[in-house]
């Protein structure tokens, strides 16, 4: 490969990196709390609220339904709005964001419906109100989970961020495309896929060290 | 520990002042509760004095689950009132419940210790909740895995931890945060006997260094029999027996008592119990006798008063709060008309309740 072409890949590279990481942060800080929301609202939980409950399901139902590429588009007027653009690194970021979080808070929601009751009841037993529950109960007790549902989404994120070339985010899905299928380049076809393997590996890798280290259970 | 009780805090609506004593740390009056049209509780009233044990026992589905969790708000009555140190509780919003509940410590079947905190944050919360500093939340939490036992464990997760440390942790975290009255929602019976015994020594210690007043709910007699100073049996949501341990002991008076009682309480061996006819050669005599009347020597008395032979088949002498409480099965011969009579009337004049369950026809 020629250094033109290391110099691209380094590039793409970084802008899978900042798509992925940048959606990952807005999905986790929104994907969260829309999660805890899910299961406060619930039946029987700490603020049952029943329409709210099924609006904001059927709502995270509704953006989670639409395949990523046609959100992409969809959502164009709205990234304009946002970033001032609609195309590039950081117009990308949005739809990103906004597939990525109805994705999380469903995941997150899994974690903390597990956490026992028991321990709910006995913060309550303590004299503690919802924050309490939720600080000191729920998000703790479900840490693990929402850490390996965290990397998950990173994960899925790597790959959605290849769909954005679409729109000319770059990112190592569109050097794949755009050089190694449009191009017959093979050897930049190789070199991105060994790329995203390390990447998904190195993702993988970090958040399991991190839940078995916040993992008490056994 | 405390010596004053009154939860009154700013901004809180004035508390109905509990026109009863106000010794009473628990007083409810006729509670009720129903789980759509099945009343759990069904008109309860009782009463808990500073510093008693009061052992609520009934079989799982009584409704002792519900009236536990009543007493701090976790569940809220349809009707009836409940007074915790003279305040009645059973109007009131979970935001007026949330400082009341911080006075009453709980502990439970399952521990529910936080998984993610060290054993010493676990004990440590109550004191979170209230708002204290961490150097103060150190400090308590030390002393109470100190009450506990604990003390090397304090960095510990619960997870390394054996049920029986689990529960200790639990009593720790309870009563962190100095509360008035503890309730126990059948705290040992996840616990081996063994295990069970050393929780209950230690409820019973910390109820008389402390004198912490102490509700607790459970369907083994043995709990209530170790530590309860006075019990109440219930049943469909009903009290359907009160008082002293050791008197519901001695002479249980409802079905329910009689068949709780069953598993630790004497009972005539069931292959004796097959070859009872309603006549014969012996008669089959239960005594039970209790309190100042077992302390005589009531066996040497009816030899003396009704000379003749017997023979034991089973039972003895219990203690329970320190009061003797016998049951025994005799075997009485049956031959010359009056004697079983005599003995009957003998022993009922030292206050013990005699029945003949009725006859076997020889020695087997």
């Amino acid at each position: 490969m020629s250094p033109v072409m290391i110099d691209l890949l380094f590039r793409s590279l970084w802008e899978t990196v900042l798509m992925t990481a940048a959606s990952g942060i807005i999905s986790l800080v929104v994907g969260l709390p829309l999660g805890l929301a899910l299961i406060a609202t619930d039946r029987g939980g700490i603020a049952e609220n029943l329409w709210v409950n099924r609006i904001l399901g059927a709502v995270i139902n509704g953006f989670r339904s639409v395949p990523f590429i046609i959100l992409l588009v969809a959502l164009i007027p709205v990234t304009r709005l946002i970033v001032g653009t609609s195309i590039g690194t950081w117009a990308a970021i949005v739809p990103l964001s906004i597939a990525a979080t109805p994705y999380y808070a469903r995941i997150a929601e899994v974690s903390l419906r597990e956490v026992d009751r028991g321990l709910i009841e006995a913060a309550r037993a303590m004299g503690g109100n919802r924050w309490t529950i939720i600080r000191e109960v729920l998000v703790p007790e479900a840490l693990p989970g929402i850490v390996a549902g965290f990397t998950v989404t990173l994960v899925t994120l790597v790959g959605a961020s290849a769909m954005a070339g679409a729109i000319g985010a770059g990112g190592l899905g569109d050097l794949a495309i755009r050089y190694g299928y449009q191009r017959f380049e093979t050897n930049i076809m190789i070199a991105v896929v060994i790329v995203l393997i390390i990447m998904v590996c190195a993702i993988q890798w970090v958040g399991d060290r991190l839940v078995a280290y916040l993992d008490h259970k056994a | 520990m405390t010596q004053h009780f009154a939860i009154t805090e700013a901004g809180e609506p004035p508390a109905k002042a509990d026109p009863q004593q106000a010794e009473q740390v628990v007083r409810l009056v006729d509670v009720k509760r129903r789980f759509g049209t099945t009343p759990a509780i069904d008109g309860i009233s009782l009463s808990v004095g500073k510093g008693e044990v009061l052992g609520i026992i009934g079989r799982s589905g009584a409704g002792k689950s519900t009236l536990i969790r009543c007493l701090n708000g976790l569940e809220r009555p349809d009707s009836g009132q409940i007074f915790i140190e003279g305040r009645d509780i059973a109007q009131l919003g979970e935001r007026d419940l949330q400082p009341l509940r911080r006075r009453i410590g709980m502990i439970f079947q399952h521990f529910n210790l936080l998984s993610a905190k060290t054993v010493e944050d676990n004990v440590a919360l109550p004191l979170k909740i209230e708002g204290r500093s961490k150097a103060e939340r150190r400090k308590r939490a030390a002393e109470l895995l100190e009450l506990v036992g604990l003390s090397e464990k304090a960095k510990a997760y619960p997870a390394s931890l054996s049920g029986g440390q689990k529960q200790r942790v639990g009593i720790a975290r309870a009563l962190a945060a100095r509360p008035a009255l503890l309730l126990s929602d059948e705290a040992t019976s996840a616990l081996d006997p063994e295990t069970t015994r050393s929780i209950l020594v230690l409820l019973k210690d910390i109820n008389r260094q402390l004198g912490l007043t102490v509700l607790l709910v459970t369907h083994e007699m043995e709990v209530v029999r170790s530590i309860a100073d006075r019990v109440a049996v219930i049943d469909t949501g009903r009290i359907v027996e009160e008082g002293p341990v050791w008197s519901v002991f001695a002479d249980p008076k409802s079905q329910i008592t009689q068949s709780l009682l069953g598993g630790i309480r004497p009972q005539l061996p069931a292959e004796i119990a097959v070859l009872l006819k309603p006549a014969g050669k012996e008669a089959i005599l239960r005594i039970d006798v209790a309190g100042e009347a077992a302390r005589g020597p009531l066996l040497s008395d009816l030899v003396a008063e009704v000379p003749g032979a017997f023979r034991l088949i089973h039972g003895g002498v219990d203690h329970v709060q320190s009061q003797p409480v016998a049951s025994l099965f005799l075997g009485v011969p049956a031959i010359k008309a009056d004697h079983v009579a005599r003995i009957v009337e003998f022993l009922k004049t030292r206050n013990a309740r005699v029945e003949v369950l009725g006859y076997v026809t020889g020695n087997d």
